[in-house]
């Protein structure tokens, strides 16, 4: 009951949002967000910390093709679900001194789509997965089209189509599978796992790129990652966020959970063309980061190299690059929200995102230095933030799984230093111009984003345990299920 | 059957209006008798009743019947303009009611007779509806080319039934079908009869390479008689070829199967791909409509037991999608005089309601989900992978992807491109009409099981 109360809830207040007139929307839509957030807390506050699914729900949806509205959540899903939740508010809140057009459908789509968004970490029925995957490709394509910067018409398509043309094939996939599943076929979500393992290394193969693009698409993972540097520059400051916060985690999820148990003998085999995919991702897109003039444009590139590390760490399918994988996921959604939410003070204040122009902000603004100074500590994966926890799991995951790729992996831990501390030196410090001797003072909203940000960066950099604890035993569980799938 | 007898008195009506002159009241007349047509039709559910061996009511016409004149009253509705005019009433109404007959008796016929008539019963009114527009020249050009054309298939179909006649020696469909599975060896011109019925079938449903017709035709004729094509004379005309070849012919399938695999592979492409190069919506849609025919061919060719619930299903969701997109350009193509996709531009700012609705159909139609369209699709895609198509149904992703591609310039132009600022004056009853399209696209999306499980 209480999962289907979080994936309604966002739909039911976006509906009522779209009647709304006046000023009063935006606080209606933080309203509307932090209850959801309230909401996803009490699920926490009921949740077993075991490997059982939770707050199960199945009922029948299209039953003559053995399709059910099966939601759930286990403990991965339970950290997705509040990072989405955790995210959307501050998002919200990040948009409050800015004024879009048409503000309540704005936030309409953004509640719509953390309704799909909660939908796909919940889904145990494979086209009800994909249903919510499709679903919240909608609301962003619209939020960028609508809001978006500069050529954005041709850059949001390109971004549905190449989303879309992923997502077509992992139907493709999931149909395959379907029809596989033994007796009245079924989309349930354990029918599929053993329709999958029940088949060979060839076919495994096939349903395992059929799947993984959709999931390297929405990622990215290099060299599906062309859409994304143009779409999170173009796209409005929240949409960026809503895209690299939290749907990028949409990919990453799908492999861990539907990806891994769908084919492990197809994941087996190509794991190491899709890790050295990855690692090659990090450098080159750590190296694409260094030379980056725009900073929205850096910040992309520095997603692509962490998530990068991501799915590596997923690919090396044990315990520790998994958790790894749950703990970066969260702590890369933190960040990233923050880095962008710091580039659009920025540009708000300056008028410009080129990181050769700015400098010297620091002299006029220390309080905003010191909250850049702990989300960049925290991105660069500095220890007692939160991004070292993940980043060092992920490595030590892949170092156990193949030493040479970890090496190289690592690189992305140095490089990411280069570009991180770089940008802040060019724009923080130094002399004091003409586009910074003015930067005004931050609002009580836009502390208050900062804040919660770093906050959550050094509170969960110092004690994780809380969050391993939640997903931990429903991530051993997979490890041990794919690996008694593969015989070992 | 009793459906079908008011139908036909509906069209007689229409007729006598002109000479006992209630021409006022025949619109309200044939809205309510398209109502009661359809509460008649729902009463013949599961009898199974067979007409002196030439049509039969089963549950498969009766679920195409019912959503023919579902989506004839809402094109009734749509196109009142259409019956403004004075001097025409009275034959408008008679010719789109007697179109509706042929319709009806398409997708009942258990004999190719009946088949032979339902389709003239369809294809006459057709010829002159799109002509209609009689001071109009592309009209007129519609209308001849539509006439040819169609008389060219026809004879192909002609030609076909009489060459399966003299290899069986029947026209009615069962015995036909008895004769295939009989076990004697077939005459050779039987396998000529079943390609040129193909060919004549392929023509009504404007699938390629006998698609020539559709762009120009449908461009040509006015909008109201375009969109009663490119919906209700579609769905009847698959209907009708659904039955004859899944059934029938089916014992003979290695003959015509690859024929239609590759039909169906060129429908998609060239369909699509030639859809993007359009600048006028009209055309646009025509072949849109060409391309949707692609993707009914695969279940035809999957021919399984999901075949008719996923073409019930596809005709149903395409059908009112096209409806509503038809519906808008017709509104704004009467305001602007202008049919282009320049013509949408800043939509979403004069007329949001429009916009949204436009929005609604047109991403049905390109196959996004919980959208109807997207679970046509889906039905679709299941039925042809279960029959082994992967090949198939890999074009039909591509071609899917390349139609996301021009239904999504128009959602651009409502949304992105600057409006002149002229609102767009909007009757109320085509607004809540609009509303209830589009509740039915989600509402058929989020529950497509009431109407795949009919069949």
């Amino acid at each position: 009951m209480i999962t289907l109360l979080l994936i309604f809830f966002p739909l039911l207040a976006g509906l009522l949002l779209l009647f709304v007139k006046g000023p009063q929307v935006k606080n209606i839509a933080l309203g509307a967000a932090i209850l959801e957030f309230v909401i996803a807390i009490f699920a926490l506050s009921q949740f077993h910390r075991d490997a059982t699914t939770q707050f199960d729900w199945n009922s029948a949806w299209i039953q003559s093709m053995g399709i059910s509205f099966h939601v759930g959540i286990d403990g991965i899903s339970m950290l997705l679900v509040l990072l989405t939740t955790f995210l959307v508010p501050v998002i919200i809140l990040t948009s409050f001194k800015t004024d879009y057009k048409n503000p309540s459908a704005f936030y309409a789509l953004i509640l719509f789509m953390q309704m799909a968004l909660v939908g796909v970490f919940v889904s145990l029925d494979g086209f009800l997965f994909y249903v919510f995957w499709e679903l919240a490709l909608i609301p962003i394509y619209f939020i960028c089209l609508l809001w978006g910067g500069e050529d954005r018409t041709r850059i949001t398509f390109k971004f549905f189509v190449y989303t879309l043309a992923g997502s077509l094939f992992m139907l493709g996939g999931l149909i395959y599978l379907y029809l596989h599943t033994s007796g009245t076929h079924s989309f349930n979500i354990t029918a599929l796992y053993a329709a999958g393992q029940s088949l060979d290394l060839v076919h495994q193969g096939y349903v395992f790129w059929a799947m993984f693009i959709a999931f390297a698409i929405k990622m990215p993972v290099f060299p599906f990652h062309t859409w994304q540097p143009d779409t999170y520059t173009t796209a409005p400051t929240q949409g960026t966020m809503l895209l690299s916060g939290i749907m990028l985690k949409m990919g990453t999820f799908g492999v861990i959970r539907w990806l891994l148990p769908l084919a492990p003998l197809g994941v087996e085999h190509y794991a190491n063309v899709v890790i050295g995919l990855s690692v090659f991702g990090i450098v080159y897109a750590s190296c694409i980061a260094i030379v980056q003039k725009d900073f929205k444009r850096l910040i992309a590139y520095s997603s692509i190299a962490h998530v990068g590390l991501i799915a590596a760490g997923i690919l090396s399918m044990n315990a520790q690059g998994l958790q790894g994988a749950m703990i970066q996921m969260l702590s890369h959604g933190v960040n990233v929200v923050g880095l962008f939410f710091i580039v659009d003070l920025i540009q708000k204040r300056t008028n410009t995102r080129e990181i050769q122009s700015l400098g010297g902000i620091r002299n006029v603004n220390p309080q905003f230095a010191v909250l850049f100074l702990i989300v960049l500590l925290g991105s660069v994966a500095l220890p007692l933030t939160n991004g070292f926890i993940g980043e060092f799991l992920l490595l030590n995951g892949l170092f156990q799984h193949n030493a040479w790729m970890a090496a190289f992996a690592g690189l992305s831990v140095i490089l990411g230093a280069v570009y991180m501390l770089r940008s802040y030196q060019s724009t923080m410090l130094g002399e004091t111009n003409a586009a910074t001797a003015s930067f005004a003072p931050l609002e009580t909203t836009e502390k208050a984003v900062l804040i919660i940000i770093c906050s959550a960066i050094i509170v969960f950099g110092v004690f994780p345990k809380p969050l391993t604890d939640i997903c931990s035993p429903a991530v051993d569980q997979l490890v041990n299920n794919v690996k008694m799938a593969l015989g070992k | 059957m009793k459906a079908l007898i008011l139908l036909s008195s509906l069209g007689v009506i229409a007729l006598l209006a002109e000479i006992f002159s209630f021409k006022k009241l025949l619109y309200p007349i044939v809205l309510l008798g398209l109502i009661t047509t359809f509460v008649l039709n729902m009463f013949d559910w599961d009898t199974n009743k067979l007409y002196f061996k030439m049509m039969q009511f089963d549950n498969y016409a009766v679920a195409f019947t019912a959503v023919i004149l579902v989506v004839a009253f809402l094109w009734f509705i749509m196109a009142e303009g259409f019956f403004k005019e004075e001097s025409n009433l009275t034959d408008h109404f008679a010719l789109v009611l007697f179109a509706l007959v042929g319709a009806e008796i398409m997708v009942s016929y258990t004999n190719m007779a009946m088949l032979f008539l339902g389709i003239e019963i369809l294809s006459i009114p057709m010829y002159i509806l799109a002509g209609s527009n009689k001071t109009d020249v592309s009209s007129n050009e519609a209308a001849f080319k539509y006439l040819i054309m169609g008389a060219f298939a026809t004879g192909f179909l002609l030609f076909g039934i009489a060459l399966v006649y003299g290899a069986t020696g029947s026209f009615d469909l069962s015995e036909i079908a008895a004769a295939v599975s009989g076990g004697t060896a077939l005459s050779s011109i039987f396998y000529v009869g079943v390609l040129l019925m193909l060919v004549g079938m392929a023509f009504k449903v404007s699938a390629a390479p006998f698609h020539f017709w559709a762009p120009d035709v449908y461009q040509g004729a006015p909008t109201v008689v375009t969109a009663f094509m490119a919906t209700i004379v579609k769905t009847a005309a698959f209907a009708a070829f659904l039955r004859l070849f899944s059934t029938t012919f089916s014992g003979v399938s290695e003959t015509w199967m690859q024929t239609v695999w590759v039909m169906a592979a060129l429908t998609l492409l060239v369909g699509n791909i030639t859809a993007v190069m359009q600048t006028s919506t009209k055309r646009m849609l025509a072949y849109s409509s060409v391309a949707h025919a692609g993707y009914m061919l695969l279940a035809l060719l999957a021919a399984n037991n999901y075949s008719n619930s996923a073409i019930l299903y596809y005709a149903s969701a395409y059908s009112i999608g096209s409806i509503a997109t038809f519906a808008i350009v017709n509104i704004i193509s009467d305001a602007k005089n202008s049919d282009g996709v320049n013509a949408f531009n800043g939509l979403s700012k004069t007329n949001p309601m429009l916009a949204i609705v436009m929005t609604i159909a047109l991403l049905s139609l390109a196959g996004i989900p919980p959208t109807a369209g997207f679970f046509a699709k889906y039905f679709i895609f299941t039925s042809a992978f279960m029959a082994g198509n992967v090949g198939l149904v890999l074009i039909a992703i591509i071609a899917s992807l390349i139609g996301v591609y021009y239904y999504f310039r128009l959602i651009i132009a409502m949304y992105f491109k600057e409006s002149d600022g002229q609102t767009i004056a909007v009757q109320s009853n085509h607004k809540i009409v609009l509303v209830i399209i589009a509740i039915a696209i989600v509402a058929l999306g989020l529950f497509p099981d009431y109407i795949i499980r009919l069949l």
